[in-house]
């Protein structure tokens, strides 16, 4: 049976390391800031006993102040699970750090995240709309699209 | 004097004669060798996503058929545990057990089609795929003895099903799985030691299995490649911690151990049918569920094991009708993650049997 | 010739990708009223009262009797197009067996799928490349409006009839494949009635 992790005492061991990069910490996931999400990711991914080899998936949700965007690990090794999430609070150029050096398997999710949403992740190798054609202006999932 | 290679760019168009969809692959070509493949998708984005958003939490089921509609009792499934985990909701027995055995009837189904349509792409032009017809058209007559439609049956409803089982449908159920096996070993006698299948598929587009736990592969193209994971078994949803099967793995990875694969699931899946059948018991079909749902406010993620891989919804829900953001976590798309790696250095040939073997739904990837 | 490291084509897909999307919204622009029907001219005729010869009668009857459809199928119509083709409801028996992945060797096209709006320059591009006479089945409810999608303006065509002339349109979704035969009937009608040879011209000279 799979164990969703508990936030917070995922939290205490990021905290020793990368202090003051964990915004909140709830039940059953955790925020943490948009400028240390590679360095976490890196911790979670090697970390002993945490080990997040395997990348659910990763989407994006528009609350209308800010966008947050979701992440779930999971560890095929010791059976756990954790939800991380990021905060974005710029709505013209919102920009998060891409984690497709570490998961592979974020390469189209995130290519649909900029499509649909228009967030830009930096350092993902090819960047362009994936569904919708070149020169479609807008992003329709944000909440203000018609 | 050495000749001088130019590559060149060959497109394979949204319309092909194959029956995967409307995909499209911009090819790099030196001579015939793959050297990049760029794929192209979107002819089929309906904004299904931004569609659930305006639709009540019961009238979101016909839209969740339309995503892989092979399998579309699958995806109802997923969409209905993620409601249920959301909302609390709490299942019969009953209705359990005729959502495990809709469930693994249509993954015999769906994994008959996948493995038709690789063996058409293989070149052994219709004849097998037509034969898996015959099949797949008796688990279509057992559905539509159940729900009325053949394809997209909006079947499962949040807390249940949406009707009892018709009397017909158990004893219909027990000639079906009187006569399958006898089929399975027809397919085999056929094809398992076929020269040309073996020639053509074996070693070709091997996926290792750290490169699939990276590239978030998940399904029969995972567990041929040696990694033993199915969901069904390590985060057992419903009831199938009750029944008692064996998840296969191959060792090697390559086209024909994913063909491999995808027989021996089909006949797991027989096993299990034949478990529940012993074990229904008599009840109500559905849980006491209001029209309108109005779930807490949060979010839930519920997974199935589809026969394509690891299907899920991701549902956050702000205490009203409609659910605030509904994503659909789409196995056919994640597994085109490693069709780039797998493919270059082989031949155009071969690079239409590797898209074959990982068996994607276009409806799915575009949403 | 060694191989790069991925990320980097040898084309420019930004071009490729800008010049196609041109195209798209050129096509969006123009198709704001759907096709008018291709049955204009029986009301002529009825006028004109002019009866059928027998040739015309054996060129329709080998037409009807051997429509061979073009490849066009989106989405999940596209599974009762192939059952329908299978062993219990045959097409065969109606000529209908080959299903030609080549447009220019076509004359039916049964459009079985929602139509979007990125694929709609290609399906256009596939019907200007079958040949002379053509038919097109619209088979569903997303071909004939859009169906259950057409809520989604940005993205889904309300319907083949924008982009194409339709002459049968075969609701349900999917349809099964009984109706998909019934309207291939219809349209078989429909071809009985048409008139290939003017007679009147020719007599005029």
């Amino acid at each position: 049976m799979t164990v969703a992790l508990s936030g917070k005492e995922v939290a205490i061991k990021i905290e020793e390391k990368f202090p003051g990069s964990v915004v909140e910490s709830g039940l059953d996931n955790l925020v943490v800031k948009v400028d240390s999400l590679l360095d976490i990711a890196r911790f979670l991914k090697e970390a002993d006993g945490l080990e997040f080899n395997y990348l659910n998936f990763v989407t994006a949700v528009d609350y209308y102040d800010h966008f947050a965007v979701v992440y779930r690990l999971s560890s095929l090794k010791h059976n756990h699970s954790l939800t991380v999430k990021a905060r974005c609070y710029d709505r013209e150029n919102p920009a998060l750090p891409s984690v497709t050096g570490l998961w592979q398997g974020a390469d189209f999710q995130e290519r649909e995240i900029y499509d649909l949403f228009g967030i830009r992740f930096e350092g993902h190798p090819n960047l362009k709309r994936i569904f919708l054609w070149e020169g479609f202006e807008g992003h329709p999932l944000r909440k203000d699209f018609i | 004097m050495a000749v001088r290679t130019e590559p060149f760019v060959l497109n394979m168009g949204p319309v092909h004669p194959s029956t995967h969809g409307v995909f499209r692959m911009r090819v790099t070509l030196d001579g015939e060798v793959v050297v990049d493949i760029e794929p192209v998708f979107g002819y089929l984005h309906r904004g299904i996503e931004k569609l659930a958003e305006q639709r009540t939490y019961a009238g979101i089921i016909p839209l969740t058929d339309r995503l892989d509609y092979i399998s579309s009792m699958n995806n109802n499934f997923a969409y209905c545990l993620a409601v249920e985990k959301l909302a609390g909701i709490k299942v019969p027995e009953r209705a359990e057990y005729i959502r495990v055995i809709i469930s693994e009837l249509q993954r015999i189904a769906a994994l008959l089609i996948a493995v038709g349509a690789f063996l058409n792409d293989c070149g052994a032009f219709f004849t097998p795929f037509l034969y898996m017809f015959r099949e797949r058209e008796r688990i279509v007559d057992l559905f539509e003895m159940v729900s009325g439609q053949r394809l997209t049956y909006n079947y499962l409803r949040v807390g249940g099903v949406s009707q009892n089982l018709p009397e017909e449908f158990l004893p219909a159920l027990r000639k079906f799985m009187d006569m399958m096996p006898r089929f399975m070993d027809e397919y085999d006698r056929l094809l398992q030691q076929n020269e040309i299948l073996i020639a053509r598929a074996k070693g070709v587009g091997i996926l290792t299995a750290e490169q699939a736990i990276n590239c978030s592969i998940s399904g029969p193209v995972l567990r041929a490649s040696g990694v033993k994971w199915d969901i069904r078994k390590d985060d057992p949803y419903s009831i199938y911690d009750r029944f008692d099967f064996d998840v296969p793995t191959q060792p090697a990875g390559d086209c024909y151990d994913r063909y491999r694969q995808r027989v021996e699931e089909m006949r797991q899946s027989l096993r299990i049918i034949e478990q529940a059948m012993k074990q229904i018991p008599s009840g109500p079909v559905r849980a006491e569920v209001p029209h309108l749902i109005h779930p807490p406010v949060g979010e839930a993620y519920g997974r199935i094991e589809c026969p394509k891989g690891e299907l899920g919804f991701y549902l956050v829900s702000d205490n009203s009708i409609a659910p605030y953001r509904c994503h659909i976590r789409p196995p056919s798309l994640i597994n085109l993650t490693a069709l780039r790696d797998m493919v270059r250095g082989w031949k155009v040939a071969d690079l239409i049997i590797i898209f074959g073997s990982i068996d994607i739904t276009v409806g799915e990837i575009d949403r | 010739m060694e191989m790069k490291p991925a990320g980097q084509y040898v084309y420019s897909d930004i071009e490729l990708d800008r010049e196609e999307g041109q195209v798209i919204a050129d096509l969006k622009a123009k198709s704001l009223e759907p096709i008018p029907d291709p049955d204009q001219w029986l009301e002529e005729e009825l006028q004109q009262n002019i009866l059928l010869t027998t040739v015309d009668a054996l060129i329709n009857w080998g037409r009807r009797s051997s429509l061979w459809p073009a490849i066009c199928f989106p989405a999940c119509c596209a599974f009762e197009l192939i059952a329908a083709n299978g062993p219990r409801f045959d097409l065969s028996r109606f000529g209908m067996e080959i299903m030609r992945a080549s447009p220019r060797q076509a004359d039916l096209m049964i459009t079985a799928g929602t139509l979007t709006w990125k694929m709609a320059p290609n399906v256009r591009r596939i019907y200007n490349q079958m040949a002379e006479p053509k038919w097109v089945i619209a088979m569903g409810a997303c071909a004939i409006s859009g169906g259950i999608f057409a809520s989604a303006e940005y993205a889904v065509v309300p319907g083949y009839n924008r982009i194409i002339p339709v002459d049968v349109y075969v609701p349900g979704c999917p349809p099964r494949p009984e109706a998909l035969i019934y309207g291939i009937q219809m349209l078989q009608k429909k071809i009985a009635r048409r008139k290939n040879i003017d007679m009147r011209k020719m007599l005029e000279r």
